[in-house]
Order: structure tokens, then sequence, then C-alpha cells
């Protein structure tokens, strides 16, 4: 699980801009559950993850991640628990590429090269064989039934497509907890319904799945087992498994 | 084939080339070596002086023997008639006659 | 270490397709970057192996001559001269030489003649250089005509042709007996062109040479070291079409560095802020750079480099002979010894390699460094 204390993270500190984005957050994340943050655009949910996700490091406060398998991190204590919140660059972004996959709301692909570099792409710098994980993203492209779009480039793709090849991405490293940001930004209801039974597969594989939207069809779904509502920086509110 | 492949395996050849080629500069190539001979010979029989680059000028064609004024030609600011001027340093012993003296 | 040659593989595959994706930019770039690399390795290799001819080849020449001067100019210098040389203590034997320039005014050419004793019995025959017969379209046995100081016409037997091999020391040579030199321009009797000395002692030169310029004030005595140093500044750099080509040469490298080192477009500072995201590390995304410019630049230096060669060493630098010929038209065939010079080879190595990869990198350095989570945001 991931567990939150008292996390604050302020940007522009010292300016006369500062602008505090998250503001006193204590959470906990259970594993192999589906958490949803809920609430307007500005209320701090992207921030929120991108902490959680070892993207950034918090102001203030703490963040641990408890029996995880990290197995690389011998030397950073017990191999059950570690403090994201303290650790340096370079352990942070092992910790990042291994446990966490990302699902952005823009997508983030890289355009002009194919579908199926666009999978490896995280890959790359692990020194993993080209071989091996070059597998692994023709699987995951078969399993999201996008197999016939491998050597395409990704801007020839619709919406629905270029977001199942961002879902791939975010796999291929097997993370055991999955982020999505606004995942249903640009789909229809019926892709919306597509996306959420596809989360509902992965929770059945134990991950872990974290989700930041306002869109009903998200936040209203069965599968969903916490609900935390933001606003301002600020949680406003829990329901369902605390 | 992987982009990368391509790329090391081209590189791996140049490389091949460059080094043969390195190599053929150490073995010396017989008919440039003959020229060479040739002409050296000549140098012994003839009591030459210079080589035979430029046939333009004559302080070009024998740069070696060249006098103190005719790569100023006609006047001193007179810009280079000859291309190969520009190309022939005058010789030392000229140079140092025009430092000032000590 | 298998995970890092991985590591290092997989970036180079990204390096490459990133380098693809504007394949018409990337390959046109490479295309100028490995020209300039190959003029100015052609150069280099050029003027290295000229230099090293003509060290080889002129080893044997006189170890000195003795000019006379009159008002600055290189004068005629009177026999009785030589008898006084010769008595001088080290000195050898001391030949006069004759010899002297005869323009052709049919085809533009310059001429060198040059007496040779081995045609004293045959006052009416030349041996002629390769390139003359070449450009005349002579052979053994033709007649060639010139004129005399007074213009009038002198015809003389070609006994000889030189061998093809001694174009690039007698191309323009026309060897002809002392009568007929004599004959041909009215040179005076009793005076030579000037004299060439044998000195057994090469230590004993310099004091030859003080005691000559001490006891014929107007003589300039030119020893061999003189001469061979004349071509060791032949190509120097500081001479005038030297300067224009390497200025060039350095210009354009810098435009390249240039043009990369101005920053990265907003699409480029995405990528980038993409890749982070996706879990790529600061010390990843400058490794991509160090490939693209590696890629790009070590490709134009081997291939640069290689044309080069054949073009210096198999093709003997014909791309140059235009600006060697310049208004001449007597121009010599040779093939040269191929001679490397590694240090700067290493140092054209440098040039084409470092400040092009470095301004891959730096502009960069920003964007790899930024925090990840600007991508979210974007």
């Amino acid at each position: 699980m991931i567990e939150l204390s008292h996390v604050t993270k302020t940007f522009n500190v010292g300016r006369s801009s500062i602008f505090t984005a998250v503001e006193d957050v204590s959470l906990v994340i259970h594993s192999g559950r589906l958490t949803i943050l809920k609430g307007p655009s500005g209320s701090g949910k992207t921030t929120l993850m991108t902490l959680i996700g070892c993207m950034a490091r918090p102001t203030s406060g703490r963040i641990w991640l408890r029996g995880f398998d990290q197995s690389y991190t011998g030397d950073l204590g017990t191999p059950e628990e570690v403090e994201t919140s303290g650790l340096p660059e370079r352990f942070l972004t092992e910790i990042r590429r291994r446990t966490f996959g990302f699902i952005f709301q823009q997508f983030n692909l890289v355009r002009g090269i194919t579908v199926l570099e666009n999978v490896m792409l995280p890959a790359y710098p692990s020194g993993e064989s080209h071989g091996a994980f070059r597998r692994r993203a023709l699987e995951l492209l078969e399993m999201f039934d996008i197999s016939r779009h491998a050597a395409s480039r990704v801007d020839w793709l619709s919406g629905g497509e270029m977001q199942r090849v961002a879902i791939a991405r975010a796999l291929i490293n097997d993370p055991g907890i999955i982020i999505a940001d606004e995942p249903t930004a640009h789909l229809d209801t019926k892709l919306s319904r597509e996306f959420m039974e596809i989360i509902g597969s992965f929770k059945s594989s134990g991950k872990t799945i974290l989700i930041a939207s306002h869109d009903p069809i998200v936040f209203e779904s069965p599968l969903a087992d916490t609900v935390v509502e933001m606003r301002d920086g600020r949680i406003t509110g829990t329901a369902g498994i605390p | 084939m992987r982009q990368s492949t391509l790329f090391l395996t081209f590189t791996a050849m140049n490389i091949l080339l460059f080094s043969l080629l390195m190599l053929h500069a150490r073995t010396k190539p017989a008919g440039a070596l003959a020229i060479q001979s040739s002409c050296a010979e000549l140098v012994k029989e003839l009591l030459l002086t210079d080589l035979c680059l430029f046939t333009e000028a004559r302080y070009t064609r024998n740069p070696a023997m060249a006098d103190l004024h005719s790569p100023f030609q006609d006047h001193p600011l007179s810009l280079e008639h000859f291309p190969s001027g520009s190309l022939v340093m005058p010789p030392a012993v000229i140079r140092r006659g025009y430092e000032p003296s000590r | 270490m298998n995970r890092l040659a991985n590591r290092y593989r997989n970036i180079l595959d990204f390096a490459l397709s990133s380098l693809f994706r504007r394949k018409g930019k990337n390959l046109s770039l490479l295309a100028i970057y490995t020209l300039i690399v190959f003029a100015l390795a052609s150069l280099m290799l050029f003027v290295s192996a000229m230099k090293r001819e003509a060290a080889v080849i002129l080893k044997g020449a006189p170890s000195m001559v003795v000019q006379k001067m009159a008002v600055g100019r290189h004068d005629l210098i009177p026999l009785r001269y030589a008898a006084e040389i010769g008595a001088i203590r080290g000195v050898g034997e001391v030949m006069p030489r004759l010899w002297g320039y005869y323009y052709d005014s049919l085809i533009g050419a310059n001429y060198t003649f040059m007496v040779s004793a081995s045609l004293a019995d045959y006052p009416e025959d030349i041996i002629i250089g390769n390139g003359i017969a070449r450009l005349r379209n002579l052979a053994e046995g033709d007649i060639m005509p010139f004129n005399a100081p007074d213009k009038s016409p002198i015809l003389f037997n070609v006994r000889r042709v030189m061998s093809h091999e001694s174009e690039l020391a007698a191309a323009d040579l026309i060897l002809i007996s002392e009568k007929g030199f004599r004959t041909l321009f009215n040179f005076p009797t009793g005076y030579a062109t000037d004299l060439a000395l044998t000195i057994s002692n090469p230590k004993e030169v310099a004091i030859i040479a003080a005691k000559i310029a001490d006891r014929f004030p107007d003589t300039r005595p030119i020893p061999r070291s003189e001469i061979l140093r004349t071509y060791d500044s032949i190509f120097d750099w500081r001479g005038g079409m030297m300067i224009v080509m390497l200025s060039s040469a350095v210009f354009s490298f810098i435009i390249f560095a240039w043009d990369k080192a101005t920053g990265l477009s907003a699409e480029e500072r995405k990528e980038i802020g993409i890749l982070k995201s996706i879990g790529w590390e600061t010390s990843d995304v400058l490794l991509l750079k160090f490939w693209e410019g590696v890629v790009i630049s070590l490709s134009a230096f081997l291939m640069g480099v290689i044309i080069a060669y054949c073009h210096v060493f198999f093709f003997s630098a014909s791309l140059f002979e235009h600006a060697l010929k310049g208004w001449a038209v007597l121009y010599p065939r040779f093939r040269l010894v191929p001679a490397i010079d590694p240090y700067e080879l290493a140092i054209l190595f440098f040039l084409t390699v470092v400040p092009y990869t470095t301004s891959t990198i730096i502009p960069s350095w920003r964007a790899a460094t930024a925090d990840p989570d600007t991508a979210m945001r974007s």
C-alpha cells in the first residue's frame, strides 16, 4: 500500500507567484484496489498523483511504499518499505519505472514513431534485452486488440486506439501500480465503458489502480473501492473503504 | 532488422575500410615508389633543386631559387598574378632577409 | 556489463529512429558534413604526402647552390668565381649549372631548359620531359622549333622523351647541349646561371657559406637545408588559398554546431518531457542526444576520410588540379606515396566529432534535467 502523511506541495516558493497545489494530505491507498480521486480541475488531483508516482517530491510530509517487490533496493532499508519522499533521483527513477505505469490525460505518445516503439520506449533504459521487451510489447498489443497497428505511426490512430496504446505502454514494465489522469476525457461513452472493463481486468490480476477523474462513468463504477474527494488541494471527503 | 544493428554494421564496415587504407599506406604501393625513385635519380643526375609542380611563374617553378623581388613582381602592392603564388611561401632565406636586423 | 551494453544499444535504436523521422534533413546534413571532412582531409593528406615526397626526392639535390645577385635580382654568375670557390677547404666539385625558362607562345606553356653533359656530343638534339611530349604530342624523332632572342627559328631534334614516372621532377624540362643552349639564348660565354657545389661534410656547410658570402658579397649561397625547408613550408597554412580553404571549413563547423546549439524546438522539449515522464532518467536523455550527435559526426568523419584517402592516393588529388595549375598549361602527372600523419588525423577527428556532439547535448541539458511532472500537466 501507499501511505501519505501530511503531504504538501508548494510551487514557486519564495516568489510572488507562490501557489500550494496540495495541502496537508494524509491518505492510504490499499494494494489491489481501485482508488478514485474526484474533484474539479485545479483541485490538486494531478499534483497528488505525481507525488505518489515518484515524479516529484513533496515540499513537506512523507510518502511510503509498502509491500511491493523492490528487490533492487536492498541497500535502502527493509525490502518491504521505502520512503520515496526522501530518495535521490537515481533510485526514485528506478522505482518509478518498475512500480508505476502512467496513463496521461493527453496520452503523451511520441509522434512520428510506430505504435510498437512507443510501447517499448519505457523499457529502453532498463538494460533489458531488446528481444525480451519486444515480445512483451507484442503480447500487450494483442491483449488490447491493436496488433494490426504495430507498425503504424501513432499519428494515424483514432482517439480510442491511441488510448489503448497509452495503456499498453503503461504496462510494458509490468508495474504493480497503475496511475491514470482523466483517462476518459477524450473518449465517448462506449469507449469509456470499455476502458473501465480493462481496469477491471487489471484489478483481477492484482494490480493497484489510482484514477483521477470527474467522469461519473469512472467514479460511479462498481469497481471503485475508494473515492477520495478533493477541493483546493485538500481532501474534503472519502467514500468506500477508508 | 534493428536500426542499431544496421548502424553498427555500417560503422564497423567503415572502420574496417579505414584500417585497410591505413595498412595500404604502410605498404607503400610500387607504382608510387617507382615515381619517387625515378625523380630522385634525375635530381642527382641533373643537379635539380625543385619539383616541377607549378609551371606558371619562375618563382613558383623554382621556389628554392627564387630571388628577393620576384614574389613582389612589378609593384609591392600588386595582387598576386599567379594562383600558385598564393600557395607557395617565399623561401626561408628570403623571409629572414626581410626580418628587421637586430 | 550486459545490461549496460543493452541500455546503450536500445537508446541508440531510439536515437536512430529520431534521426530517421526527419530523414531528408538529416541525410543532407550528413552529406554536407561528409563533404567538408572530405575537403579538409584531402587537403591534409595531400599536403603531408607532397611534403614527404619533396623531402625524399630532393634529398640528392646539390649540397649548395651559389647564385649571384645584382640589384636584388638573380644575375648570371661569372665562371671565374668557380675556381676560387673550388679552392675553399671542404668544397668538392664545383659544377656550373646552365638553365633558364622558355615561354612557348604557341600553347602558352613555360619550359625549363637545362644543359646536360650527356648531350655534349649532340648539339642538335634535345631530351624533353614527358609533360611536354603529352602536351605537344611529340615523340622520339620529332622536330621542335624554338625562337632565338632575335626571333629567328631554331630547330632541334627530339632524341628521347623522359619517362612518365619522372614528371614530378621533370615534366617541363628540356635537356640540351651547352652549345645549343648558348646559341638558343644568346647566352654570354664565361657565365653560368649558378654554381652547384658538392660538400662531403654537412657540418662544414655553414662555414663554407659564410666564407663564400664574405669573399663574394654579391653572391647568395643556398645550402641544401634551405632548399628542403622551402618545401616544408610549401603549403603553409598562412598562404593565401590555404587560409581561404581552412577558414571556410572552420566556419562550416561553427555553423553546424551553432544550428544545434541554439536551443531546442518546442516539439523537442515536449518529447524530452514525455521521455522523462515514462521513466527515462536525465542520463538516459543525455545519452540519447550523445548518440544523435555521434551517429552523424562519426559517420561523416569515417566516410570523409575514406573518400579523401582514395581521392588523394588513388586519383592523385585530381580535384585540386585546377587550383594547383593556376594559369599554367603544363601540369605534371604523378602518384603520391601514401604518408599519413596520425596526429593530424586525430585533430581532425576531434574537430569533427566533439563540437558537433557537444552542441547536440548541451541545449538539451535543461530539458533533460527538468522534473518529469511537467509532462503530466501539458
